[in-house]
């Protein structure tokens, strides 16, 4: 492993698994606590739709799927606050029209499209440095707006009527958050792909969840969770020559399946003191 | 001091599918009140608050806060919804929850300052939860969460608090002690409390009204059997004045 870092492919991969860590530690714990990983899911496999306009039109696909990502989350969000139609059916119905302009726009594109299955199933180790400079451009503009709306964000997530009646503009906060699990999920797509991005959103946050009750303490231990996933991940496909996108979500999975098991063991150990300190 | 019109409501109606929740809704609320709204589940009750907050638009009629739109009224009302249905595995302490009623005066990415954490230290004396201000929330029982969420709704100073069926989730024994507390805070904001549950608009409370689509206010805490019937279209026990306040069973 140690030889493998002296090769650009191999620096370059883990700078985009640092780069997908920080995105999805901290768009994740949003994810998770405010209950939005279905729409999440909806709005990831509707980029597939841009990477086909990317194909279309000859551009990077990555730049397609970005603007067609934006455009999907704000309509996915208006649709489920401005209608009567029901959330889950509006995501559903999105989830797949995405996917199918997808192979629309593929097929019309002209000759054939040879990295397709990187952006369906991500493959870490071909991130151009185009991408990763997009991927840190994108991460900057999570980290600034995060720190800047982090009480607005906060407030959305855990009360959303109260936030309304004090102030806040839960609307377009909310639609801002699902702009932000936009450009995660573009920030994603080259290291674990689409299909496989909403396990990077969910994993690494509901594995910080069981640890802390600060949403700060929970971000920064969910994004040191997805470092330690792509870079063991990473180095496990390295090794045993497998698909690096689905190693990384086999770890994370066993990981916090594991920790789910061992902190029902400390409970139970634990259990006479904890029944004390709460009665 | 006199007293003046905080809320007033003239013939307001909201529809649900076409169906109406609230019909002709009249109703004025003044500063020293401490009104009780009960009324059967379904009836409304819920509607009316939010109306007031201006949370939904009213269908037909006029609401004002304090000669306001409720949109800009509602920075003078403290609201306290049916808190028991939030996710108590959510990572948010207590203070970071009182916090959340000072976003008024703070606004869209301004940090709290000292004068915003005061505040909220103090809301958390008032209702005697200071001791419990780092922890989640979701660990509390419910009639500290409760109070909690008190606090949170006096941190403003408000002029009007509203609360949506606050005896919900709070053990029998902890109700008087929750009415003590309202006893306590009547004294400087007026107090507008709804519940399905008659028994829980008590002896504190100085008018009361019946809501079932339509409003039927009394004033005071004389309700005749025939006017419960009306609202509830059931017979009902009976809420008396006297020398001991006591309630009555309607024969039936």
């Amino acid at each position: 492993m140690l030889d493998a870092l002296q090769y650009q492919f191999m620096q370059n991969a883990l700078l985009a698994g640092l780069l997908a860590a920080i995105a999805c530690g901290i768009v994740g714990v949003y994810v998770v606590v405010k209950k939005i990983v279905f729409i999440s899911g909806g709005i990831a496999h509707a980029s597939f739709g841009g990477i086909g306009l990317g194909y279309l039109l000859g551009i990077n696909p990555v730049l397609g799927a970005m603007a067609f990502t934006i455009a999907s989350s704000l309509g996915i969000g208006l649709v489920t606050r401005r209608t009567r139609l029901p959330e889950d059916t509006a995501i559903g119905i999105l989830w797949a029209m995405g996917m199918a302009l997808g192979i629309i726009f593929i097929g019309l594109a002209p000759g054939y499209a040879p990295d397709l299955f990187s952006y369906l199933f991500g493959n870490i180790l071909t991130v151009p440095f185009f991408d990763l400079m997009l991927m840190l451009i994108l991460d900057v503009v999570i980290i600034v707006l995060v720190a800047l709306l982090y009480k607005e964000f906060l407030y959305l997530s855990f009360d959303e009527e109260f936030s309304t009646v004090s102030g806040v503009p839960t609307e377009s906060l909310y639609l801002l958050l699902l702009c932000l699990v936009a450009l995660t999920v573009v920030v994603l797509i080259r290291v674990v792909g689409i299909i496989l991005v909403i396990a990077l959103l969910t994993i690494p946050a509901a594995l910080a969840r069981q640890f802390t009750y600060s949403l700060k303490k929970m971000m920064l231990l969910a994004i040191s969770a997805g470092v330690v996933f792509t870079f063991s991940g990473l180095w496990i496909s390295y090794v045993l020559n497998l698909a690096s996108g689905a190693t990384i979500i086999l770890v994370s999975g066993t990981v916090l399946f594991l920790s789910f098991g061992i902190n029902k063991l400390r409970r139970r150990t634990r259990g006479d003191s904890h029944t004390a300190s709460t009665a | 001091m006199a007293t003046k019109e905080l809320v007033r409501m003239e013939n307001v109606w909201v529809y649900n599918d076409g169906i109406p929740v609230l019909e002709d809704i009249n109703l004025s609320i003044e500063s020293k009140d401490f009104l009780g709204i009960i009324g059967p589940n379904g009836g409304g009750k819920t509607t009316l608050l939010k109306v007031i907050l201006g949370l939904i638009k009213p269908d037909r009629g006029r609401v004002t806060v304090l000669g306001m739109p409720p949109e800009r009224g509602r920075k003078y009302i403290g609201y306290i919804s049916q808190f028991n249905l939030f996710d108590h595995d959510f990572p948010i302490s207590v203070l970071e929850v009182v916090l959340m009623g000072r976003y008024n005066k703070s606004g869209l990415f301004h940090r709290y300052r000292e004068e915003d954490r005061e505040a909220a230290i103090t809301a958390l004396k008032t209702v005697d939860m200071l001791g419990y201000k780092d922890r989640q929330v979701g660990r509390l029982s419910g009639g500290e969460q409760q109070r909690v969420f008190i606090a949170r709704a006096l941190v403003t100073n408000p002029r009007l608090l509203l609360l949506d069926e606050p005896t919900a989730s709070i053990d029998p024994n902890m109700q008087a002690e929750f009415y003590e507390l309202l006893d306590r805070l009547k004294e400087d904001m007026a107090i507008v409390l709804v519940s399905h549950d008659i028994s829980a608009v008590s002896i504190y409370v100085s008018e009361i009204a019946c809501l079932n689509h339509q409003l039927f206010y009394h004033g005071s805490k004389e309700v005749s059997a025939e006017e419960l019937e009306k609202a509830y279209h059931c017979p009902i026990q009976l809420i008396a004045h006297g020398t001991v306040p006591h309630r009555v069973l309607r024969e039936h």
